[in-house]
């Protein structure tokens, strides 16, 4: 029994590519490589930015300075050289930033539609409102006008710092401050484009945002900024995601994240992640810095994070959710995968500050191949925080025998009121449950993921219906052929 | 010609051999029980003829309708009508049961060269199952074994059975941890599917799953290897008299 005639099929779909790896052809302005304030003049001037702006970087990048890289996740990383990166690339406009879809560039509508995203309004996707992010400028926001009318704002970082500098001045830093940590830091000094959504008192925005986050040149990184303000009983639905050609060096992606959501308004924010995760050997791919954090401001309001990571070659990531205000929520749902040499060391913390506040923390992590998965977590109630509640479950699947799972949870509970609940399992795939569907008859591939799918359900189903579909293929993609 | 014939089958588990040149013939239409000590490799011969990995089958051989069994993955097995209901049936979080059922009967209705049946087709054909079965409708939206009580796994593993329709069906130990009504309701199930073109083996530690389900054949297994064969009338003097007898028996001859 030892030749199996299976082994043949799965080593031809191990070496399934990554489906988004081709590079556009587009001619770029690009800043050569390095780091210093004249860099940071550069990038605020291009951007044509208010004084706030400019001084909020200078303060960053001098801060930046005084700091050191942190090492204390469990992963592995190739040492990173600041000043071999380039931290401004554009596409050559035209003329001047496109006005409208018909201005863009169409080599860019093109990739998007090779990344079945379509810009064009009259291909909309099932009604969802996308802001186009290609390396760093924002090439495109569909749905601009509509939106308005309902009197949310939805546009590009750069935009709003120039059309709505009071609002984003009164907002940015306020969750994540400028000297949070050395990658929220250095994004902070450096940060290119995002996107801005703003939706006032009372609206319930009328359709999915979603943001389209696509590395293009070589040698740059990424450094997007995103900031989402809901004010009184606002409800907003936002998506993120992610790809970027297949590169032999590590890029770096440095994002932040600022939710802030006031008395009784929500905010759910998806990631669907993908960016390349490097080859089967674990040579290139993206290293994925991310310092997202929401604050629920307000009495009541929520906030849901869920991401589904599949890309990056590193994943270092913990959204998390402040709870400040009472009887407020914050949710955490989340699907790592690290397959081949990938690793990922994410989770999130909850702060609960307010009375009576909730939080509730759904871990699925998957390893396989050579893939190291770590969920890291912290929930901190702080004296006041009356009757808060935190109940968190970390599943970990194993897939082959070369790969691992780690949970590093934290606690620090400082009210005896508070109820604080932590389940965790690891299982293995590959033997019981994977006999048990073909020896229904069931081949390999849709038994392995018939249980994936099956393990991440719970996350799954937090995912707006057209990302979830998105989301279960990428999952299929990402790990075909890992059992054997 | 046997439907399932096993010639001096050697199989090691690791260090340890567990089958030491087994012979069994299995006509269809037949019902075989084996019987015998802890141990003695009766589970092992189950999981082997369904396929499962960890077995190195050292010598010997097994045919299935004239094909060699061994050579063909588990999902082929199943495909060609060989069905395992399991000792110990594991649980799938998230996995529908209903799904997951749809998804063998389609693979398997496919290689027979017959169409799928659709969503409506499916459902009526498990809810005239269900029945048979005395299952009740929220078994159609757990996720698989989740959750379920010992007798409800069991159950359930013979509603597959019932779905699927397997020409030979192995039993392993299908009776342990039900209870009188419970094991009433799967040897109704069981009966309900023999005929003349199918067969079922069966593993069992007790002689009362066959006051229920009548065996054509009774085999008694240890170190490996089937020491004594008879009718119905050997389990129940097994029940009397235990094993050893045998084993001397077999140790003389």
């Amino acid at each position: 029994m030892s030749s199996n005639p299976r082994d043949e099929s799965l080593e031809a779909l191990v070496g399934q590519k990554y489906r988004h790896g081709f590079v556009t052809d587009i001619e770029a302005d690009t800043v050569p490589p390095g780091l210093n304030e004249d860099v940071i003049r550069l990038i605020s001037r291009k951007k044509g930015e208010p004084y706030f702006s400019f001084d909020w970087r200078l303060k960053s990048y001098r801060h930046w300075l005084t700091m050191r890289e942190p090492h204390w996740a469990h992963l592995r990383i190739t040492p990173i050289d600041y000043q071999a990166i380039s931290y401004y690339s554009a596409p050559k406009a035209r003329d001047d930033a496109p006005k409208s879809l018909d201005e863009v560039d169409p080599k860019l509508l093109e990739t998007y539609d090779k990344l079945g995203i379509p810009l064009h309004e009259r291909a909309k996707l099932a009604g969802v409102a996308v802001d186009a992010v290609f390396d760093s400028v924002s090439v495109a926001t569909t749905f601009k006008e509509r939106l308005a009318k309902a009197g949310v704002i939805f546009c590009s970082f750069s935009e709003a710092v120039q059309k709505h500098p009071a609002l984003v001045e009164q907002y940015l830093g306020s969750v994540v401050p400028y000297t949070d940590n050395y990658f929220a830091t250095l994004n902070s000094a450096v940060f290119t484009d995002g996107s801005f959504v703003f939706v006032p008192k009372g609206v319930r925005c009328p359709m999915e945002l979603s943001t389209y986050f696509r590395i293009n040149a070589a040698k740059t990184g990424q450094f997007e900024r995103t900031l989402i303000v809901a004010e009184e009983g606002a409800y907003v639905s936002y998506l993120e995601g992610c790809t970027a050609p297949m590169r032999d060096e590590n890029q770096l992606h440095a994002a932040v994240v600022e939710l802030v959501a006031l008395e009784n308004a929500q905010i759910k924010y998806s990631t669907v992640q993908n960016w390349y995760p490097g080859d089967e050997s674990g040579k290139g791919g993206i290293y994925n810095f991310v310092t997202k954090r929401g604050e629920c401001r307000g009495a009541s309001s929520r906030i849901s994070w869920t991401q589904v990571e599949t890309g990056s070659a590193i994943t270092w990531k913990y959204p998390s959710c402040i709870l400040t205000g009472d009887n407020s929520v914050g949710e955490f749902y989340s699907v790592a995968v690290a397959n081949n040499y990938q690793q990922a060391d994410t989770g999130t913390k909850m702060i609960h500050i307010g009375r009576n506040t909730r939080s509730t923390i759904v871990s699925k992590g998957i390893s396989a191949g050579h893939g190291q998965n770590s969920y890291r977590g912290l929930v901190k109630v702080l004296p006041n925080a009356i009757n808060a509640r935190n109940f968190t479950q970390c599943d970990s699947l194993l897939m082959g025998d070369q790969c691992g799972a780690h949970t590093f949870p934290y606690m620090e509970v400082r009210t005896p009121t508070a109820s604080v609940e932590h389940e965790a399992t690891t299982s293995k795939i590959g033997d019981d449950q994977l006999f048990y569907c073909l020896s229904r008859g069931i081949s390999e591939e849709d038994a392995v993921n018939m249980i994936v799918n099956g393990f991440c359900k719970v996350v799954f189903k937090e995912l707006p219906m057209e990302f979830a579909v998105e989301a279960q293929n990428l999952l299929a993609v990402s790990l075909e052929g890992s059992v054997g | 010609m046997s439907m399932l014939k096993i010639d001096n089958l050697h199989v090691r588990a690791g260090d340890k051999q567990v089958l030491n040149g087994l012979n069994l013939e299995v006509a269809a239409g037949e019902v075989h029980a084996i019987m015998g000590p802890n141990g003695s490799g009766k589970s092992t011969l189950v999981q082997v003829l369904a396929g499962r990995e960890g077995y190195e089958v050292t010598a010997g051989s097994v045919s299935y309708n004239g094909r060699d069994l061994l050579a063909l993955p588990p999902e082929e097995r199943a495909r060609e009508g060989v069905f395992l209901a399991f000792q110990y049936p594991v649980e799938i979080p998230g996995v529908n049961n209903v799904y997951l059922l749809k998804a063998g009967l389609n693979a398997v209705r496919t290689h027979r060269g017959l169409p799928e049946l659709d969503a409506f087709e499916f459902l009526a054909l498990v809810r005239e199952k269900m029945k048979l079965m005395h299952m009740d409708e929220s078994f159609l939206n757990r996720g698989v074994n989740e959750g379920f009580s010992g007798g409800e796994k069991k159950r359930n593993e013979i509603l597959q059975m019932a779905v699927l329709e397997p020409t030979l069906s192995l039993l392993d130990e299908t009776d342990s941890g039900l209870d009188i009504d419970a094991l009433r309701v799967v040897a109704n199930g069981v009966n309900g599917l023999r005929r003349a073109d199918r067969a079922i083996v069966m593993v069992t530690h007790y002689q009362r799953l066959l006051d229920y389900i009548e065996p054509d054949r009774v085999h008694v297994l240890s170190g490996g290897r089937i020491l004594k064969s008879g009718d119905k009338a050997l389990a129940l003097e097994l029940e009397k008299r235990g094993y050893d007898w045998v084993r001397q028996e077999a140790a003389v001859a």
